[in-house]
């Protein structure tokens, strides 16, 4: 293809190509300073003209590679960026077949990983960037990579998709220059990508064993709470929140059921990033 | 990356692939990917000295494969419970057929949905059995219906509403519109029993099929593969006695003597594969051009030689159905 750029993300190596030169500008400078793979790539990524006049007139970007969604929407050239980022995500969700994939955001301190999952406006990709920034290393926001043979996450430290007011919470703890273009009116209203800090991405083929699982639930004027969790819907919720779990058929079930029994869980409520981190300082100091 | 030369090189003679740099490891992934390939290049490549990378994925495909292969094989009973009550023979076809006969055509092999075949008088029992076993219509629409159900060599597609897996269900392995008509009963009457008590085609009758699914019906799209199941079953069936000729007289029985050599000379070309000389053949001047088409995928996975490709859309069609409806056909569908 006519640009194209590779990418070592955690363990998992990325070759992206797009008919633009956009799209792979943007991406090499949100991930300035993340390694090159180091040996092939696990997937292909392709930013495609949805026909062939749609590369000058109105351009359309089709989000291809080696794992396809049939019906999906063509995206703006202005969300190129977005589309490559997608275009990961797809290629993981669909073809990821080593780990068993969680819906999650995932941070580290001491050697230990805290897993954070929940619907989209929970908070817990905002939370995990927060926390990446406060003495905690990043491990991802979007997706833990649970090791189905010793229990371990893999961090995969792709940039934070930040949406609408988590924008402006980490443009006030964090400096400029790790930050993506601002992307207006996608399909999930405004995004900003947030490269994670160096030690994140120094420390990306370094996994960590779970020790905590919460559920955060963001409210405003929600009262601050934890509550318990039952393991039946605890492992149910993490079914939910896999891309991969049927596909992986009897290894991934015995993944998950080590994963829920031997690691503690909690679901929060709470209606302020100050109340949040608080409750996750006294769980973490209570579990871990 | 121009074609997929690479992808085939790779199946043919796995020791090629030792030499390939990351680069080129990347492209075959992409290659065999978009063919569905994978599964059969990571067990065709298994014990060669690879990159840990390499092995890595290869071993994933594997794993995978084996996923699939247990959920297509469960399908098949589950098929077969629904239907045992009706006494009909029901014989598999396709991936799910390779896995449960446990021939190597299976070995890594893709398989999407189950495809099974049944004779034609006992189709609307069939239907009904399934229907009332939880499978549903995939179609709603009317034309579409009527279509499959006067023209086609099976019903329209039935997906079970619990386990969301589609099952097709055959009466003959092409459309009554096809310029060819493979005879139905010989198949059934043909066919191998499996444990289970379901059915496979005979092993020429395999061959043929996959033959006149491959260069009859359809535009070669996973033409690569479907070629590749007729190399691993010809290696395996031609020390049997008398395979060539049963071969022969069985693509003559079902009119398919054209197709089936036209998929020897290629399975030779490409793969290697040893043939019947007399039953391949000599050179056709269209051989050329079916090659191209399968090889028509660059080193990114893209579709190439689109030109080539439309061609053999439009060839799709009219060996489907005579012209006149084909033309009406294609109306009725464009002003839908």
């Amino acid at each position: 293809m006519r640009h194209s750029h590779a990418l070592q993300v955690g363990p998992v190596a990325f070759r992206l190509g797009s008919e633009w030169r956009q799209p792979i500008e943007a991406l090499k400078q949100l991930y300035a300073g993340y390694p090159a793979p180091d040996g092939p790539c696990d997937f292909t990524v392709r930013l495609e003209a949805e026909t062939p006049w749609r590369r000058w007139l109105r351009p359309a970007v089709a989000i291809r590679g080696d794992y396809t969604l049939p019906d999906a929407v063509p995206m703006a050239l202005a969300h190129g960026l977005l589309a490559a980022e997608m275009g990961m995500n797809l290629q993981m969700a669909l073809g990821q077949k080593r780990y068993l994939l969680l819906h999650a955001s995932s941070v580290e301190r001491d050697g230990k990983a805290l897993l954070m999952t929940g619907a989209s406006g929970s908070g817990k990709s905002t939370l995990s960037a927060i926390l990446g920034e406060q003495g905690w290393r990043f491990m991802g926001d979007e997706f833990a990579l649970l090791d189905m043979d010793d229990g371990r996450l893999h961090p995969f430290p792709r940039a934070v998709s930040l949406k609408n007011q988590a924008v402006l919470v980490l443009e006030e703890i964090v400096g400029g220059d790790r930050f993506g273009p601002v992307l207006r009116n996608t399909p999930k209203g405004t995004i900003r990508h947030l490269r994670p800090n160096e030690e994140a991405v120094a420390r990306m083929r370094e996994p960590a064993r779970p020790v905590l699982i919460l559920f955060p639930q963001y409210g405003r004027g929600l009262q601050a709470a934890v509550r318990p969790v039952g393991q039946a819907e605890i492992f149910v919720r993490l079914t939910q929140a896999s891309t991969n779990y049927v596909a992986l058929g009897e290894p991934g079930y015995g993944a998950l059921c080590r994963l829920v029994t031997g690691t503690p869980a909690r679901a929060i409520d709470y209606s302020s990033t100050e109340a949040a981190l608080t409750l996750i300082d006294g769980l973490w100091g209570e579990f871990a | 990356m121009r074609d997929a030369a690479l992808l085939v090189a790779a199946l043919r003679e796995p020791r090629s692939a030792e030499r390939l740099g990351a680069g080129e490891w990347t492209s075959l992934i992409s290659m065999a990917r978009a063919e569905s390939l994978m599964g059969s290049l990571a067990y065709r490549l298994q014990g060669l000295a690879l990159p840990e990378k390499v092995e890595r994925l290869l071993e994933d495909a594997r794993n995978d494969a084996e996923q699939v292969r247990r959920q297509a094989l469960w399908e098949a009973e589950m098929a077969r419970r629904a239907l045992a009550p009706l006494g009909v023979p029901v014989l598999l076809l396709k991936g799910t057929a390779y896995a449960a006969a446990g021939v190597s055509a299976g070995l890594g092999r893709s398989i999407g949905d189950l495809d099974i075949l049944v004779p034609r008088e006992s189709l609307g029992k069939v239907e009904t059995a399934l229907l009332g076993a939880g499978w549903e219509w995939v179609k709603e629409d009317a034309y579409d219906d009527l279509y499959y159900r006067r023209w086609m060599h099976e019903l329209p597609p039935l997906i079970h509403r619990e386990r969301d897996r589609m099952i097709d269900v055959h009466h003959t392995i092409l459309p009554l519109t096809a310029r060819s008509t493979p005879d139905a009963s010989a198949l059934i009457a043909d066919s191998v029993s499996l444990e289970s008590g379901l059915r496979v085609l005979s092993p020429p009758d395999m061959i043929v099929h996959a033959a006149a699914h491959l260069f009859a019906d359809g535009d070669l799209a996973g033409g690569l593969r479907n070629l590749w199941d007729i190399d691993r079953m010809l290696r395996e069936f031609r020390t049997r006695d008398g395979f060539w000729s049963s071969l022969g007289d069985r693509a003559r029985l079902h009119q398919l003597g054209r197709e089936v050599s036209r998929a020897l000379r290629l399975a030779e070309d490409l793969y290697g594969t040893p043939v019947d000389r007399r039953l391949a053949g000599r050179r056709a001047s269209f051989d050329r051009l079916f090659k191209r088409r399968l090889l028509a995928r660059n080193g990114w996975g893209q579709t190439t030689d689109k030109p080539l490709r439309l061609a053999f859309y439009a060839r799709s069609h009219w060996l489907r159905m005579p012209p006149l409806m084909l033309a009406r056909h294609l109306w009725t569908k464009a002003r839908k």
